[in-house]
C-alpha cells in the first residue's frame, strides 16, 4: 500500500500543473491530490452518470471516441495519447489510468478500483467540511437510481436511500424515467432532495385530462429549478432532463409526459432567475451529453456552468463557449462513480468573478470508506449478494464496453443471443455504462446485470431485410455522427454480432453504411431477409431477458470465439484523435 | 363618445379570421372546400403532388425565398411521427397564406391555411410524417413568398447514455 500510494502521488503532482486552464486551478504542490486550495465562496460538488454502482469498479476509458464536423479533435472527442497531450497527463500516471484507455490492463494492477458510494462520501463530506457546510452544495445529474441489478430490482428505490446519505441536495434524471413516472414519483417522495427538469411538460392529452404537475400554467411536470444561499450569495440551479426519453426508451414509461431541449423556454427561466430573482449565478444541471451542451451553450445566454453528464466523457477542464452574453463554461464528469467534480465560485452581486473547476478521480485505494454509507450499501446488497456472487465463467480478456462501435462486453452478448436464439445477426444497443472485468478474474451474476440491468432486457428474434437492417444502422449511426448535436441522443452505435460492414462517419445519413457482410463473408442482400436476434427493443417484447441468456451461454463453458464477430471498417476518418493509435 | 354593443372590433376580426382559416390541411374530406374562403377554391392538384418544389409552385404559382421573419418550431427528433407537433408564427405584414410541406411524405403538401385581412398569422398543428424529413413552412406576405426550414428525424429508436 505504501508504494502504491507513492504511485499515486509521484504520478498525481505532475497533472494538478497543466490541468489548467489560464483562470482554473493549480494545484501542484499539494500534499495529497484531495487538498484543495480554497478558491472563493461557494463550492458545488457534482456526480453524475454513477449508473448506481454502489461499489468500487474498473471502468476502461473509450480508445474510439469519433468527432465529427466542428466537434472533430475538440474535446469530448479525444481519446488516448490525444487526450493526455491535449491535458498534459503523463502516460503512466494515475490520472492517465483513470481518464483513458492507455495501459489499461497493466494500470489497473497498478491503481486498482475507482468510485464506490462509501468512498465517494467520505470524499464528498472532506471537501464539504473544507469550506463549510454553508458554502457548499452536492447535485447529481441523473443516471443514478439504473445500471445495477439491485438498482432494477428495487426500480431505483436503493439509490434514493443512497443519495439521502449522501447528501444530494438536488438532481435531474434520464433512466430514472424508465421506471415509470409512478415510481418516479413515489421514490422522489422518499428524496430529500429536489428533482429538477426544465423541459419535461404535460403532453397536450395529459394537461387536458388535468395530469399532475408542478405548474399547471406552464404544463411543466417538475420544478424546473431551485434557488440556494452560498456563502451569503445565491445561486440559481436548473435541472435539465435527458431531452430524448420516449424516444431512446419506450414510450409507454412516460406517456403523459414530453421532452425536449427546450431552448426557448429555458432561455425564459434564466431570464426570469436574473431579472426577477436576482439571482448571482446560474449554473445548468444537465444530462443532454456534452455535444448537445457545447452548442446549447453557444445560444443561450446567462448561464455561468454548465454541469454536464450523460455521454459519460471525463473531461478534466471546463470548456468554454461564447455567446451573445458572454461565456458558458461546459463540463462532462465522466461515469461509474469515477469521478467527484469540485466546482469552487467566487460570487459577486449578480455574477461570477472567477472559478477554479477539478475533475477528482475517486481513487478507492486512497479513500477510506465511509463506514455509515458502507453499513447502508451493505444492507441494501445483503439479500441479493449470495444469489448474484457465484462465479458463471472467467473471462480470457478484457470486457470492456466504451467504443463507439463494438467492445468485448457486446462481443459477448451478441455472440450468446446468436448461439442461444439460433440467429444469423444479433443487435445490441450501444450503452455506455456497465463495468469491465479484468482477465483471468471470475465473472458472476452480478457482473452480467451490471452490462445488462434494465427495465425492458427482453430478448427477440425477427426476421428482417437486408434493407431494414442497413436503415436500423443507419438510423442510430445519425444519433452519433450528425453534424448537428441537437440530432444527437447521445450514446454509441447499435452492436452488431454475425455482421461486418463499412461506416463512413462524415457522409450524411443514409451513405455511411455500405459493404454489409455476414460472417462467412457473403454481401448482406437487400431484400434477403435475414433472423435477427435483439433486446431492449422500444416495442415490447416477450423473450427472455437478456441477462439469462447470456448467463446461459457463459454457464456452459463457452467464452468469445477466437476472432470477434464484429468488424467495422471505418472510412474516412484517418488520424481523427477520436481514434487511439 | 359612442358605445357599442358588439364585441371589440379587433376581436370580431380574429374571430371572422379565425372562421375562414379552418383547416384546408384535413386534406380529402369532401367538406374540406367548403370551409375555405369564399374566393378559394380546394388546392386539390397541390394536395397530390409528390414533389415539395412541384406542390409550392402548384399551390402559390411562384417560388419563395427564405426568411428569418418565419419562426418555425418543430422537434429536433420526434417523440411520434405520426403526431409531430409543428409550429410557425412571423413578424411579416399583410400574410395572407400558411403552408406546410414534408419533402418526404408520399405527398409534400400536408396542410394550408389562409388568412384574411387582420388575422394573426400563427399556426400550430401537427404534421404525420413517414421518416425523417426537412418540414418547411411557406408564408405568402404581401403578394411575396417566403419560406423557414427545419429537419425533422423520425427514428426508430434505442439510446445508449
Amino acid at each position: 500500500m505504501a508504494i502504491r500510494r507513492r504511485d499515486f502521488l509521484k504520478s498525481t503532482a505532475a497533472v494538478a500543473t497543466s490541468l489548467s486552464l489560464p483562470r482554473l486551478a493549480r494545484g501542484a504542490d499539494t500534499a495529497s491530490i484531495y487538498d484543495i486550495e480554497r478558491f472563493g465562496n461557494a463550492r458545488i460538488l457534482h456526480t453524475t452518470d454513477t449508473h448506481a454502482q454502489l461499489n468500487p469498479v474498473y471502468f476502461r476509458e473509450p480508445s474510439v471516441n469519433i468527432g465529427i464536423g466542428e466537434m472533430a479533435g475538440r474535446p469530448p472527442h479525444l481519446v488516448g495519447h490525444a487526450f493526455l497531450d491535449r491535458f498534459g497527463i503523463r502516460p503512466d500516471s494515475a490520472d492517465a489510468y483513470a481518464f483513458t484507455c492507455v495501459e489499461f490492463e497493466k494500470s489497473a494492477g497498478r491503481f486498482g478500483k475507482l468510485g464506490g458510494f462509501a468512498h465517494l462520501k467520505t470524499l464528498i463530506d472532506r471537501l464539504r467540511n473544507d469550506v463549510g457546510a454553508k458554502h457548499a452544495m452536492l447535485l447529481d445529474g441523473g443516471d443514478l437510481w439504473q445500471g445495477t441489478g439491485l438498482a432494477n430490482s428495487m426500480q431505483g428505490r436503493d439509490m434514493v436511500e443512497v443519495a439521502n446519505l449522501l447528501g444530494i441536495e438536488a438532481m435531474t434524471g434520464h433512466w430514472e424515467f424508465t421506471y415509470g413516472e409512478e415510481v418516479l414519483r413515489e421514490n422522489l417522495g422518499h428524496f430529500r432532495g429536489e428533482f429538477l427538469a426544465q423541459n419535461v411538460f404535460l403532453t397536450e392529452e395529459a394537461a387536458f385530462n388535468d395530469a399532475p404537475a408542478f405548474d399547471k400554467t406552464t404544463g411543466r411536470v417538475f420544478k424546473p429549478s431551485v434557488i440556494k444561499e452560498l456563502g451569503g450569495h445565491r445561486v440559481a440551479i436548473i435541472g435539465q432532463a435527458f431531452p430524448y426519453v420516449p424516444i431512446a426508451h419506450p414510450k409507454r414509461f412516460t406517456p403523459n409526459w414530453t421532452f425536449g431541449i427546450r431552448e426557448e423556454e429555458l432561455q425564459k427561466h434564466v431570464d426570469a432567475l436574473r431579472g426577477n430573482d436576482k439571482v448571482d449565478a446560474v449554473i445548468l444541471l444537465s444530462h443532454n451529453g456534452m455535444d448537445v451542451d457545447l452548442k446549447l451553450a453557444s445560444r443561450v445566454t446567462g448561464i455561468d456552468v454548465i454541469l454536464g453528464g450523460h455521454t459519460h466523457d471525463a473531461v478534466p477542464q471546463p470548456i468554454a463557449v461564447k455567446n451573445a452574453g458572454g461565456t458558458t463554461l461546459v463540463t462532462n464528469a465522466g461515469s461509474n462513480g469515477k469521478f467527484l467534480a469540485v466546482l469552487d465560485l467566487a460570487l459577486d452581486k449578480g455574477k461570477v468573478g472567477d472559478i477554479r473547476y477539478h475533475l477528482l478521480p475517486v481513487y478507492s485505494e486512497l479513500l477510506k470508506p465511509d463506514p455509515a454509507m458502507a453499513e447502508l450499501i451493505g444492507k441494501l446488497r445483503a439479500p441479493v449478494v449470495t444469489d448474484w456472487s457465484e462465479k458463471i465463467a472467467t473471462p480470457d480478456r478484457l470486457l470492456y464496453r466504451r467504443d463507439n462501435f463494438a467492445g468485448p462486453v457486446d462481443d459477448l452478448i451478441c455472440t450468446a443471443l446468436r448461439t442461444e436464439l439460433n440467429a444469423e445477426i444479433a443487435l445490441s444497443p450501444g450503452f455506455r455504462w456497465g463495468v469491465t472485468a479484468l482477465p483471468g478474474q471470475p465473472l458472476t451474476m452480478e457482473d452480467v446485470l451490471a452490462g445488462t440491468a434494465i427495465t425492458y432486457p427482453e430478448t427477440y428474434v425477427q426476421e428482417m431485410t437486408g434493407a431494414e437492417i442497413k436503415d436500423v444502422l443507419e438510423d442510430v449511426c445519425d444519433n452519433l455522427f450528425n453534424a448537428d448535436p441537437y440530432y444527437q441522443q447521445g450514446g454509441d452505435m447499435v452492436r452488431a454480432g454475425g455482421l461486418s460492414y463499412t461506416c463512413s462517419p462524415t457522409n450524411a445519413i443514409g451513405r455511411r453504411i455500405s459493404e454489409l457482410k455476414l460472417d462467412n463473408g457473403k454481401s448482406i442482400s437487400a431484400s434477403r431477409r435475414y433472423k435477427v436476434a435483439g433486446w431492449a427493443s422500444v416495442n415490447g417484447q416477450q423473450g427472455a431477458p437478456v441477462w439469462d441468456v447470456v448467463a446461459k451461454y457463459l454457464r456452459s463453458g463457452r467464452m468469445l470465439p477466437e476472432r470477434l464477430g464484429t468488424g467495422v471498417t471505418l472510412n474516412g476518418v484517418d488520424g481523427n484523435p477520436g481514434i487511439a493509435g | 363618445m359612442t358605445t357599442t354593443t358588439g364585441p371589440h372590433p379587433t376581436r370580431r376580426l380574429i374571430l371572422q379570421g379565425a372562421v375562414s382559416v379552418a383547416l384546408i390541411g384535413l386534406g380529402n374530406l369532401p367538406f374540406a372546400p367548403a370551409l375555405a374562403a369564399a374566393n378559394d377554391k380546394y388546392p386539390d392538384e397541390a394536395f397530390k403532388l409528390k414533389n415539395e418544389a412541384e406542390a409550392i409552385k402548384a399551390l402559390y404559382g411562384k417560388t419563395p425565398e427564405p426568411s428569418d421573419k418565419i419562426k418555425l418550431d418543430a422537434p429536433e427528433i420526434a417523440e411520434n411521427g405520426a403526431v409531430v407537433p409543428v409550429s410557425v408564427t412571423t413578424t411579416l405584414d399583410k400574410v395572407t397564406s400558411i403552408s406546410f410541406f414534408v419533402a418526404e411524405n408520399p405527398n409534400a403538401l400536408a396542410a394550408s391555411y389562409r388568412f384574411p385581412d387582420g388575422a394573426i398569422p400563427a399556426v400550430a398543428n401537427r404534421l404525420k410524417m413517414a421518416k425523417t424529413s426537412s418540414v418547411t413552412a411557406i408564408v405568402e406576405a404581401d403578394g411575396k413568398l417566403y419560406s423557414a426550414t427545419k429537419d425533422v428525424k423520425v427514428t426508430v429508436g434505442g439510446c445508449g447514455g
